[in-house]
């Protein structure tokens, strides 16, 4: 029975599974528990296609933002130019 | 006729990721597309008092910065000296396709539409992400789009990893039914 469990997963720790695999950060363990879920899951199926679909869109858009600290550098020249206009 | 706000408190928030995003793809460096943000927030600070409310702010913005990137190649091409035109079919540099012949369109080379498809898309993804609550944005964006590792962000954020997880999951469904309604 105990066996049985480990193998056998909810659909949330499913669907966190398919989430982390997106990232390449889900250990082996994890993707086969996850495809075994999937064999007998239909939502966690759906919402599996749907976010690898998600994930490839995102890369082929090839988008590219300013980081953090980068965006902070200009937020702080902003802030200066702006208490110059008032 | 004033149907739109401008508010520059906002700006940087709001669209800087948007307007970077437009620049990249003109001028495919990142120092260069960082300065030619950066100028246009400060244009358009200047220039508020002419904002006529017609179009939106982030419409009004991305005309101030497409003035900026002809500029900014106006400016290096100057420098360089090579304002002239020349014709060259090819690059002095390589020796490949010396015939014009095999310079022709490769028919089955799709880089073009492809590039059309991209705009397009990204300004859907981008129309999605801005209806996130702005948590989930940020931390989508970090992750997903910026590569960020799971540990970095949430040091950053001061955020446990199973929090990152939950963040990550509701934007990514919400995400996917976005773009499922307007573009697949």
């Amino acid at each position: 029975m105990s066996k049985k469990n480990k193998m056998l997963i909810s659909c949330d720790e499913a669907n966190h599974n398919c989430d982390k695999s997106q990232y390449n950060e889900a250990t082996l363990w994890e993707k086969i528990k996850l495809n075994i879920h999937l064999l007998y899951c239909k939502a966690c199926r759906k919402y599996s296609k749907n976010n690898a679909k998600l994930t490839k869109i995102m890369n082929n858009s090839e988008l590219e933002y300013l980081k953090p600290s980068e965006k902070d550098t200009i937020k702080r020249n902003f802030k200066e130019e702006l208490s110059k206009n008032n | 006729m004033s149907n739109h706000q401008i508010n520059p408190n906002k700006w940087i928030d709001l669209y800087s990721d948007y307007l970077f995003n437009y620049t990249i793809t003109r001028v495919k460096d990142r120092d260069t597309a960082q300065d030619l943000v950066q100028d246009t927030f400060f244009a358009g600070l200047k220039s508020m008092k002419n904002f006529k409310g017609e179009a939106s702010e982030r419409t009004w913005l991305i005309s101030i910065l497409k003035r900026k990137i002809i500029d900014h190649y106006r400016k290096i091409n100057s420098k360089k000296g090579k304002a002239e035109i020349r014709v060259n079919f090819n690059s002095d540099t390589d020796n490949e396709g010396d015939w014009i012949e095999q310079r022709v369109a490769d028919p089955f080379d799709k880089t073009a539409e492809n590039n059309l498809e991209n705009t397009e898309l990204g300004l859907a993804i981008h129309n999605c992400i801005s209806k996130l609550p702005e948590k989930q944005a940020r931390i989508f964006k970090m992750k997903t789009v910026l590569g960020y590792e799971t540990e970095t962000i949430c040091n950053e954020l001061n955020i446990t990893a199973s929090n990152l997880w939950v963040i990550i999951h509701r934007a990514r469904t919400a995400l996917a039914s976005c773009l499922e309604k307007n573009w697949f």
